[in-house]
């Protein structure tokens, strides 16, 4: 494959359809500059202004470009709340559909046939391959990505984080919470360490 | 009926357990991030849109053996050698062996920033006003289409709930095929379990929603 990459590259440089350079930009940008630490910031805010978290939940797009978080593949942004009795969970079955802006580059685990077939039908066993237990009186709602409208999941703000700043809050906020296969907190790091 | 997607996957049994892994690794091998790269450069020229690609992808024939970006870097090539922007002895060779046909933009590395944060928006001036309201029933048509769409094969013939409108969108249906835009109503339709997967299914007290463009809907009496 390897060979394969560089012989297009080297061919659509040489067409003049590409400039090598911005592909440099390009993936420095997915690999420093958009991943899940703008959607983590996203709902580190909406925890503590309750502001925020009501515009993010009427309209995300926008709240969400007022930390210009915007552009290539989440121009129309909806916000799903989690709470005491409702869990989201957040797949695109038909391909790979994903918040790049708030989320970055999708995990390969999110493009796959396990959890692009299961998610729908079988949420909990999904959850399980988390590590991730619900009650069974928790309700999951599960937003199949189907067109271009983005999801990103408000995780719960964990117990006894009262005293935390934004930016500890934010810390607690992994990728998997924001797409709905983990929880806030203290799996942050589970889903760190997996 | 000659299109196959193999790509419509919701519900599909025997794919085995969801492999989570860790936050930062993005990419799993050192093309990666180049096809990646390659993909979202040639994306910018304007030579296709996102509708195409997609369809592109989801009908390769070996789309099941492929890893993701195996996927993305051969519908790529499939979508310039349809378009004459490439051939087979350029892939073969590395080298460029016929004339560029013109593409209408080029993506420098300069704009990089302002065309991502720009994105491409689908929604567009609504057509008419929209036939549903949130609260109201609606059944998903039923039947296979010769061509891409967007409509899973899962929620087919099912009745569910308008949650939301979101205003008229780009139809994937007919943008994939060249057809043009043709803006409809976008709406977020909600599902119980029973609906979707039977009264013996094992219950997960659960609802899905998909989005569903006015085409795919029919009012339930």
């Amino acid at each position: 494959m390897d060979l394969r990459v560089r012989a297009l590259e080297s061919v659509l440089a040489q067409k003049g359809y590409i400039d090598p350079a911005a592909l440099d930009v390009l993936i420095d940008t997915y690999q420093t500059r958009i991943g899940p630490r703008n959607g983590a910031r996203v709902v580190a805010r909406a925890w503590v202004d309750p502001a925020f978290r009501q515009w993010l939940l009427a309209d995300a797009t926008a709240a969400i470009a007022s930390l210009d978080y915007t552009g290539r593949q989440g121009e129309h942004m909806v916000a799903v709340e989690n709470t005491d009795d409702t869990h989201h969970m957040v797949v695109c079955t038909l391909c790979s559909c994903y918040p790049w802006p708030v989320l970055g580059l999708p995990p390969t685990w999110y493009k796959s046939a396990p959890y692009r077939s299961r998610a729908v039908k079988d949420p909990r066993g999904v959850l399980a391959d988390f590590g991730v237990t619900l009650p069974e009186t928790t309700r999951i709602r599960v937003w199949d990505s189907t067109a271009e409208v983005r999801y990103i999941v408000i995780p719960q703000r964990p117990a006894g984080t009262e005293g935390l700043s934004e930016d500890e809050l934010a810390d607690l906020v992994s990728r998997d919470s924001m797409i709905g296969t983990r929880l806030a907190g203290a799996t942050a790091e589970a889903g760190s360490a997996a | 009926m000659s299109y196959a997607t193999k790509a419509d996957l919701g519900g599909q049994p025997g794919f085995g357990k969801v492999v989570p892994e860790a936050e930062g690794e993005l990419f799993h091998a050192d093309w990666e991030p180049r096809a990646l790269a390659l993909v979202l450069a040639m994306g910018a020229t304007g030579s296709w849109n996102i509708d195409a690609s997609r369809s592109v992808r989801e009908t390769l024939p070996d789309y099941g053996e492929l890893s993701y970006y195996q996927i993305w870097l051969r519908a790529l090539e499939q979508l310039m050698l349809q378009r004459g922007q490439l051939f087979p002895d350029e892939i073969a060779s590395g080298e460029m062996r016929h004339a560029a046909a013109p593409v209408a933009r080029v993506l420098r590395a300069a704009d990089v920033q302002s065309v991502l944060a720009k994105g491409s928006p689908a929604e567009r001036p609504a057509p008419a006003p929209a036939r549903f309201a949130p609260g109201q029933e609606v059944r998903m048509h039923l039947g296979k289409v010769d061509h891409h769409t967007r409509l899973p094969a899962y929620v087919q013939g099912k009745r569910g709930t308008i949650v939301h409108v979101h205003g008229a969108h780009v139809f994937a249906d007919t943008n994939a095929q060249g057809l043009g835009e043709q803006p409809q109503w976008l709406y977020t339709v909600e599902f119980d379990e029973a609906e979707l997967w039977g009264d013996d299914a094992p219950r997960q007290n659960l609802s899905v929603s998909v989005d569903a463009w006015e085409s795919y809907l029919e009012a339930v009496a």
